[in-house]
């Protein structure tokens, strides 16, 4: 334990200035009539315990983006720096495995990290009371709801206990009272730790429900277009005035993004 | 989720009260002027939320009780076996056949008591099902490798694919007289002919059950460090789990009937009496009960084998993945 100690201590050191780096990324895919740029010059910081939304339309390439960070796929040019460590990475799909229960889940995550057999069960417990999930150690994935399940797919990526967590999409899929209950519980879970968020969506209340930064991105390729700050203060809500008119804000120079892929 | 009742409590009181004990950095400094505002629900009162959204959205897993398990699914077996033994009586009794061609139910029944006083009723059954158990056994130690390979080496895939799913519609019989020729008349052709009835069927149910796994879970599997080997051992095997039960359950059977054929072709005193050389003994000597014993036997261990290890194997590892069709 020592050792994982003053790594952390070390890494928190080196990384006060960000939790990643995308220094002019871009990848491009080789497809059968030549190369398709999907991401062209991308450069963009996350700082510590930074909550940052990537917002755009289908074809921005937001998922591709993830991956790179994730280390899950090389970029074509430019530098991608996580000094975190391995991201932890959450799908739209609750991606857990089903041959697992809840707690045994969590505790393949740490094993896999490395972590003594005997440490395991008490962090995957407290990892799940930690999304308000205590009962559910041995539960086996079918008999937990979609918002359970997603809790668990969250509990999960926290257990890397690296200091930057992306996700893509993680709520799209729930009913709309659930997802308004996840981004409590998610904005609760980032305000009382120091993680870094990069949180990729193609709904604009979302992001600008959680994010302290949005990252509005083109299409077709995906290139950084416009940035917002947000300082309406945490914890806010969906239906919130001054969400719902930087929400408006945001949607139009989104509709006009679109409309530019129309016009020839 | 204990802390449903004090949350709501807390609901009503000011918020300006509620302690804060998760103010770090600048992440969210202004909260005073957020609890300020007017009918706003504290953060304390999510827990009781969620709990309720968890319990409307609770999937119940219920077994079913052990007298509607015997209704269901014992009693109409039973009434299946009945049926048929009285409809044998009936047309023994009405003398659809001679004798000798149809011998009553009861001719039968004696003819295993015979065997079984005799003291070589289990001898024989034993000499089939210790070749079947342990010629599968073998066959698994081979077929799972050979199915692995298959499934991620794209070259592997490309030569012996096709062969392996063609081998699977060639019945296994058809190489006795060359296992006879090759090794002889002795154990090692009836291992052979196991094997290559029920290797083919493990190998392909392996790759298919690879086939099958989500690229979800492999992408999961590597981004928490479950790559190579251990993401083999970690994520693969078990995701392909039902696919490979699903090809031993069918490996069984082939290895079952590939041996009883084996037995009644080949004919030696090494190989000891099995029951596919008890029937055709009793065939020689034109004892009809005989004949039916061995059939029912042989129906009987097939069965057995598949309700004892098989069947039971592949309903643990389907409910265990919520993935038993149940009517609701």
């Amino acid at each position: 334990m020592a050792d994982t100690l003053t790594s952390a201590a070390a890494q928190s050191a080196e990384s006060a200035a960000h939790a990643a780096r995308l220094d002019h990324v871009s990848k491009a895919f080789g497809r059968p009539g030549g190369r398709q740029l999907v991401l062209d010059d991308i450069t963009l910081d996350v700082r510590p315990g930074e909550f940052v939304c990537l917002l755009g339309a289908s074809g921005c390439g937001k998922s591709t983006l993830l991956n790179l960070v994730a280390g899950l796929d090389k970029p074509s040019a430019g530098s991608i720096t996580t000094p975190g460590g391995r991201p932890a990475l959450m799908f739209q799909e609750h991606a857990l495995f089903p041959w697992l229960t809840a707690g045994k889940n969590i505790e393949l995550t740490l094993r896999m990290r490395g972590m003594p057999r005997e440490q395991r069960r008490p962090e995957a417990e407290r990892l799940l009371s930690l999304v308000r999930l205590g009962g559910a150690y041995g539960k086996r994935v079918h008999e937990l709801s979609g918002g359970m399940r997603q809790r668990v797919a969250l509990a999960r990526a926290l257990a890397q206990d690296s200091q930057l967590l992306l996700m893509d999409e993680p709520f799209a899929a729930l009913d709309a009272i659930t997802r308004d209950v996840l981004h409590d519980e998610l904005t609760r879970i980032w305000s009382e730790t120091n993680l870094s968020v990069l949180f990729v969506t193609h709904n604009v209340r979302e992001a600008v429900r959680l994010a302290q930064r949005v990252v509005l991105l083109s299409s077709r390729p995906g290139r950084i277009n416009r940035e917002w700050a947000i300082d309406i203060p945490q914890p806010r809500r969906i239906e919130d005035a001054a969400v719902a008119d930087l929400s408006v804000e945001i949607t139009e120079e989104l509709r006009g993004e679109i409309r530019r892929h129309g016009q020839h | 989720m204990a802390s449903t009742e004090t949350s709501g409590a807390k609901d009503a009181a000011p918020v300006e009260d509620a302690p804060d004990p998760q103010q770090d950095g600048g992440a969210d400094a202004p909260h005073a002027a957020v609890a300020k505002q007017a009918g706003r629900q504290d953060r304390h009162d999510l827990s009781g939320l969620e709990a309720g959204l968890d319990a409307l959205d609770a999937v119940v897993v219920k077994r079913a009780p052990i007298g509607q398990v015997l209704v269901k699914k014992v009693l109409p077996p039973i009434s299946a076996v009945l049926l048929v033994l009285v409809v044998w009586q009936l047309a023994v009794w009405a003398k659809v056949a001679d004798k000798t061609k149809l011998p009553s139910p009861s001719a039968v029944g004696q003819e295993l008591g015979d065997r079984w006083r005799a003291g070589d009723l289990f001898s024989i059954i034993w000499t089939s099902v210790s070749h079947g158990l342990l010629g599968f056994a073998a066959a698994l130690i081979i077929g799972t490798p050979l199915g692995l390979l298959v499934a991620r080496v794209p070259f592997v895939r490309a030569a012996i694919g096709p062969i392996l799913s063609g081998l699977q519609s060639l019945p296994s019989v058809a190489w006795v007289p060359a296992a006879v020729i090759w090794l002889g008349l002795n154990n090692s052709t009836m291992y052979a002919v196991i094997l290559l009835g029920a290797v083919p069927s493990i190998a392909n149910g392996l790759v298919a059950g690879i086939d099958q796994v989500p690229p979800l879970y492999l992408r999961a599997g590597r981004t928490i460090g479950a790559t190579g080997l251990r993401g083999a051992w970690f994520i693969l095997l078990p995701a392909a789990l039902p696919g490979y039960v699903a090809g031993l359950k069918q490996g069984w059977a082939f290895s079952w009937r590939s041996l009883m054929a084996a037995e009644l072709i080949a004919s030696s005193p090494d190989l000891g009496v099995g029951l596919g050389r008890y029937l055709e003994n009793m065939r020689e000597g034109s004892d009809m009960a005989g004949v039916f014993l061995g059939i029912l036997l042989i129906l009987f261990v097939g069965i057995a084998i598949d309700l004892l290890i098989f069947s039971p194997l592949e309903r643990w590892v389907l409910r265990s993945r919520g993935l038993t069709a149940r009517s609701q």
